[in-house]
């Protein structure tokens, strides 16, 4: 019995590899605090629809960390994801304010098509710098992330409200779900609501998970982001998969600023400011290594949910101050930076996966 | 022909430094057909009647000063780590917090209650530059990541420390390191990175140090089995960069005789990336010219400086600033320095071929 069958006993002995790991321990920590929240301060955390307002309030979050994550996976960074949340917010918010109320539904087309079409823009020209003509990730994206804030501050440097009919249409369509919802005291049942924007950030998580876990250009940027130069034996194309990637990244950073604005119909010249650092920290919490060749979308996703949690609870706590949400935040990404690279030391030395080794040593 | 000029820059020990010189060139070409007023340097009296230099170019030197002494070190990080410390501004932050609490805490300021708050904050600076410098030499984690923890929460310490939005102090010492020292027309500032130049240029010109960082900076492990030791070199580079923000955090303080902890030195960590770059320098880690970052510092606040001379108001100057960049990075960059190559090659290829037919021919 014992040599039945040594592929299969193999098998169920094979470790968890390191991205697993790590997402496990973000899920882990993001129940844990989710639970004892609802435990220890009750009230408001209580509702079901406090857990979705984490989706409703930070969509535009989630879809950049994914953007992100996808790009470290490969091995690059794009720090320019915020200035284009900015900008697309900008220049949509504009285009609203000049169209036509009564061709209401060609507006809200030609708006995303904007949307779309700016980030597609910075992702075909960051994309080029970066794969054709190998300049620095870091340096590209921060020029690029110059250019969208620069550009969103020439085109208004006042707010602007979007009040297009066609538009709020969008903003206060909700997806309502009954049974999550809860009877408010004058014993009326108000529902638990969904905005657009949170089930397009829910796609989007989806959508990422399957093409890095499905397609050729998936698999090409963990490739890439593990070895550039095996990839590049094993006839990965490197250059057009690191373009297609920033192309993606951009493209989904547009989308995060339709769904911005869609949350919140008003645009100004510091739109999610910083909001790339976030990013890069919630896919660091999720698992993914800045190396690249690591990473996961789903553990990116509770990145996100752990630092809006965070901050969450620390509003309703009463602590309610920004900086000492920043420093809660500061406080938790340093805990999990620390405890992946003892993790992944441990695994190193226990010698019971060799992956875990190359990826604390290589640079 | 083209061999000639090749040896001629190298002669001149030029090298990595070409571009950049070339852009401050450009630069400086492109102002002088604008409006040669630009280069104008006027005397003015302060309030206190005291002669000051001013002018444009005197604006570009005196602002500078910060990014400048900020980008030396993050060479020296870069070089020895491979990456790049994003926290600088808000460690620069905390060590102004420090700097100007105690400055008001201690009452009145002389030279040695100045002296005593300006140790403070060096020392507030390297010890939180050296947990950087902890997590990434020690732990491995990349630089980068690590020091996005003082990035995110570094300037809710400096609001912790201060205890309340823009503290002030107001005496002539802090004016005269922030403006002028009265007699002398030139920006104190400006000293003050001739100083910090010295310091790293005695510390990495006079000793091994810059054989060891960049040895670290190439090959981690052959360094170690070499005899060097890579977490002490990367320390050492952590606290010089604790050093330059802890003098820059003082330039900046003194220059606005206040600290805002929101506003005070902001975004200076990814201009002083961008100067590392622009000097010609790899952000991968490695061999490294200190020379070029600085040159890289001037040239961004010439740019700004041109900007703004040019009437462009100052909120929409990124966006001008981003196309700048853009250029000089892609006129730097692997891809386009190959393709140069090979038409070079051609090119003599081709004048060979051609003396080749024509002694055939003759």
């Amino acid at each position: 019995m014992t040599t039945a069958n040594p592929i299969l006993r193999q098998r169920r002995r094979e470790p968890l590899t390191d991205a697993s790991l790590l997402t496990l321990i973000a899920m882990g920590i993001f129940i844990a605090m989710y639970a004892s929240a609802v435990i220890f301060m009750g009230g408001a955390f209580q509702k079901v629809q406090q857990f979705l307002d984490l989706f409703n309030e930070n969509a535009a979050l989630i879809i950049i960390s994914c953007a992100l994550t996808l790009v470290m996976i490969g091995g690059g960074i794009n720090i320019s994801v915020g200035g284009i949340i900015g900008l697309t917010c900008m220049a949509c918010a504009k285009f609203l304010e000049y169209s036509a109320p009564e061709n209401s539904a060609l507006a809200v087309i030609l708006t995303v098509a904007l949307a779309l079409g700016v980030g597609l823009a910075f992702g075909l020209l960051e994309g080029f710098m970066v794969s054709y003509l190998e300049i620095q990730p870091f340096i590209v994206t921060l020029a690029g992330m110059f250019l969208a804030r620069g550009l969103t501050t020439i085109l208004s440097v006042n707010p602007v409200k979007v009040t297009h009919e066609g538009f709020q249409v969008l903003v206060k369509t909700k997806l309502q779900i009954p049974w999550l919802g809860y009877v408010a005291k004058n014993g009326n049942l108000i529902p638990a609501k969904l905005e657009i924007g949170a089930i397009v950030a829910v796609t989007v998580v989806a959508a990422v998970w399957l093409m890095l876990r499905y397609t050729k250009l998936g698999r090409g940027v963990y490739a890439l982001g593990g070895n550039r130069q095996s990839a590049l034996m094993l006839g990965v194309n490197v250059k057009s998969v690191c373009f297609r990637s920033y192309v993606i990244s951009c493209l989904l950073a547009g989308l995060a600023g339709l769904t911005f604005l869609m949350h919140k119909p008003a645009a100004n010249a510091s739109i999610a400011m910083r909001s790339e650092m976030d990013a890069i920290a919630a896919s660091i919490i999720g698992g993914t290594l800045l190396t690249g060749g690591v990473g996961n979308v789903f553990g990116t996703l509770f990145g996100v949910m752990i630092l809006a949690a965070i901050q969450k609870i620390i509003g309703l706590s009463p602590l309610n101050e920004s900086w000492w949400q920043d420093m809660a935040s500061g406080a938790m990404l340093g805990i999990f930076i620390l405890l992946q690279s003892v993790i992944l030391k441990w695994r190193a030395k226990g010698g019971k996966d060799t992956g875990a080794k190359a990826a604390t040593q290589s640079r | 022909m083209v061999k000639k000029t090749e040896g001629f820059w190298k002669r001149l020990g030029i090298g990595q430094l070409a571009i950049p010189l070339t852009a401050m060139a450009l630069l400086f070409l492109f102002n002088l057909i604008r409006d040669p007023g630009f280069f104008e340097v006027v005397v003015n009296t302060n309030n206190s009647g005291n002669p000051v230099l001013g002018g444009n170019l005197i604006s570009v030197i005196n602002s500078a000063s910060e990014l400048a002494i900020i980008s030396m070190g993050m060479t020296l990080v870069t070089a020895a780590c491979g990456g790049q410390d994003i926290s600088v501004g808000a460690v620069g932050a905390i060590s102004a917090s420090v700097f100007i609490k105690l400055l008001i805490g201690m009452g009145n300021i002389n030279a040695g209650t100045l002296i005593a708050a300006a140790l403070a904050c060096v020392a507030t600076a390297v010890a939180f530059m050296l947990f950087n410098g902890t997590l990434v030499s020690v732990f491995k984690i990349q630089p980068m990541i690590a020091t996005l923890i003082l990035y995110s929460c570094g300037r809710s310490i400096a609001y912790w420390i201060t205890g309340s939005a823009t503290p002030q102090v107001d005496s002539p010492i802090i004016t005269a390191i922030g403006m002028t020292i009265p007699g002398i027309p030139v920006p104190t500032p400006v000293f003050m990175v001739i100083l910090v130049g010295l310091i790293l240029a005695v510390i990495f010109k006079r000793t091994n140090t810059t054989l060891y960082t960049q040895s670290v900076g190439i090959n981690e492990r052959a360094a170690r089995l070499n005899g060097i030791s890579p977490v002490a070199v990367k320390m050492l580079t952590f606290g010089l960069l604790g050093m330059c923000v802890a003098v820059a955090s003082i330039i900046a303080t003194c220059r606005m005789s206040q600290v805002s902890h929101k506003t005070i030195l902001v975004d200076i960590e990814m201009d002083a990336i961008l100067a590392v770059a622009i000097g010609g320098n790899s952000l991968g880690g490695g061999k490294f010219r200190m020379s070029g970052s600085i040159l890289g510092a001037y040239i961004i606040t010439m740019l700004t400086v041109t900007l703004l001379a040019m009437g462009i108001n100052s909120v929409n100057i990124k966006a001008y600033k981003a196309v700048v960049i853009i250029i000089i990075v892609a006129a730097g960059s692997p891809a386009i320095k190959r393709w140069i190559a090979a038409w070079k090659r051609r090119k003599s290829a081709g004048e060979k071929d051609a003396a080749v037919k024509g002694g055939a021919a003759s």
